[in-house]
């Protein structure tokens, strides 16, 4: 556990701490959206620091997690092809499929190279005309831009052998869903503040409205998602539900409007599973008609594949903040980052894998409550 | 990994294909950043990077407090990943 001498902003954190602490006269629970935020939440109990009445549940903002296991099964079929170079970011490269990861299937002969930006995959696509260059395209709403790109200039440069095989996912129809469920305990979020420097907010007011829950678009600082709670409870406190802006810094209501344009000509919005919970509708993106000819999906006609999910795992729980990873009698025995049993483990940014990387698994149980 | 990463502008180019460029300072790594989605960037302004795209532009304080919340957060790690070369033929 971390101790607020440890920040950076040691006076302005024990200010915020005892404003919510001032505020607070019954229980709420919050939900953290972002992966990035979850992870700074738990490096710096930043939940332990908050009065025992606020209990903060971790979001389903990790796109290597939510990437369904079909479509890693998929993209490791079309990864296998002795014609195709597949490139993806780094995280993916050790999420498991059903039968082994990205990693070991470049060790057993595949072309499989990490690249620090889908622009790269067209570079490599010039060098190798004989060859098809595959790029896995997983993200939310801040990884669209680039991605949309790539297909952008792919068409534009007439490079005719690359494509991407497309999973990407959406903010708001998530928290939808989350609020819609029966199990829902979530009362009010910290919005994700880098999917907001590109989308803006404005789609978060509807639900802020009909769901009747704040929703406080929040930095990932320790001190920014301090004050996202604060922000978030004084709205609870005062029964008031907007949304609000904490990440002022960067954010702007409405957004990246450039990068809106092209995400929105070269994409459009699907169906699409999450690991973990199932499909969410309109929750994604998908190539739109005009650029066919680079969905690797269709390409490469990958039918659908069947897979076994673990029974153990509880992941689609934890990424709706029904359950936390302590929860699970699995967390840090038989699901670890190195034998993940589903989406919360399989990424640094989980929830289980960042429970995980700072320890809480070797904790006692008994006396925390925020576990 | 929606993280974005702050840097700063060093030089402006564009790419024989068009695409607005630019190449920015990660603490002393420097890197390919395309400029598309951030018109009014200009050189020695601090950019926001998230996979090689600048996503807007922030004040120099702001850089710098990402920059060392990042690095304090081992969250640094894609800056390591080389950048593809330019290479017409063979293997890059």
């Amino acid at each position: 556990m971390k101790f607020l001498d440890e920040y950076r902003d040691e006076a302005l954190a024990t200010k915020v701490v005892d404003e919510i602490r001032r505020t607070v006269t019954r229980p709420w629970v919050l939900m953290e959206v972002c992966g990035g935020q979850t992870h700074t939440i738990v490096k710096y109990g930043i939940d332990r620091l908050l009065p025992n009445q606020i209990e903060l549940v971790h979001g389903p903002g990790c796109p290597v997690c939510v990437t369904p296991l079909e479509m890693i099964d998929k993209a490791h079929t079309i990864a296998q092809r002795p014609d195709v170079i597949f490139c993806s970011f780094g995280d993916m490269l050790r999420v498991p499929g059903s039968d082994a990861d990205l990693l070991v299937l470049k060790s057993r002969g595949a072309d499989i190279r990490v690249v620090y930006s889908p622009i790269d995959c067209l570079k490599i696509a010039r060098a190798n005309p004989d060859k098809k260059v595959v790029f896995f395209a997983i993200g939310f709403e801040t990884t669209a831009p680039a991605n949309a790109m790539s297909v952008w200039q792919a068409r534009k440069q007439k490079i005719k052998n690359f494509s991407i095989l497309v999973s990407h996912v959406l903010v708001p129809p998530a928290i939808g869903s989350i609020l819609q469920s029966p199990l829902n305990r979530v009362q009010g979020f910290l919005g994700p503040g880098h999917v907001c420097t590109i989308m803006g907010y404005r789609e978060y007011e509807p639900i802020a409205e009909r769901f009747r829950v704040p929703i406080v678009i929040t930095g990932f600082e320790p001190t920014d998602i301090l004050q996202g709670a604060l922000m978030a409870i004084q709205q609870l406190e005062a029964g008031i539900h907007e949304v609000q802006n904490q990440y002022v810094r960067v954010v702007q209501r409405d957004g990246n409007r450039v990068a809106q344009d092209l995400v929105n000509k070269v994409f459009e919005v699907c169906d699409r599973k999450w690991r973990g919970v199932g499909s969410i509708p309109k929750s994604g993106y998908r190539l739109r008609h005009e650029f066919h000819e680079y969905d690797a999906e269709l390409l490469f006609n990958v039918k659908e594949l069947d897979t076994q999910e673990s029974s153990t795992c509880i992941s689609g729980l934890v990424l709706r903040g029904v359950k936390k990873p302590r929860d699970c009698p699995a967390f840090g025995k038989q699901c670890t980052p190195e034998h993940p049993l589903g989406a919360t483990m399989v990424s640094a940014e989980g929830a289980c894998a960042a429970y995980y990387a700072y320890g809480r698994h070797l904790e006692a149980t008994n006396g925390l409550r925020n576990s | 990994m929606c993280l974005a990463i702050p840097g700063k502008l060093i030089e402006i180019e564009t790419h024989p294909s068009g695409i607005r460029m630019g190449k920015a300072n990660f603490g002393g790594i420097v890197k390919h950043v395309c400029l598309e989605y951030t018109p009014d960037a200009k050189v020695h302004d601090y950019v926001l990077v998230h996979v090689g795209f600048a996503l807007s532009t922030i004040d120099e304080a702001e850089a710098a407090r990402t920059y060392d919340l990042l690095k304090e957060m081992s969250q640094l790690q894609e800056l390591d990943v080389p950048e593809i070369r330019e290479v017409m033929s063979g293997d890059p």
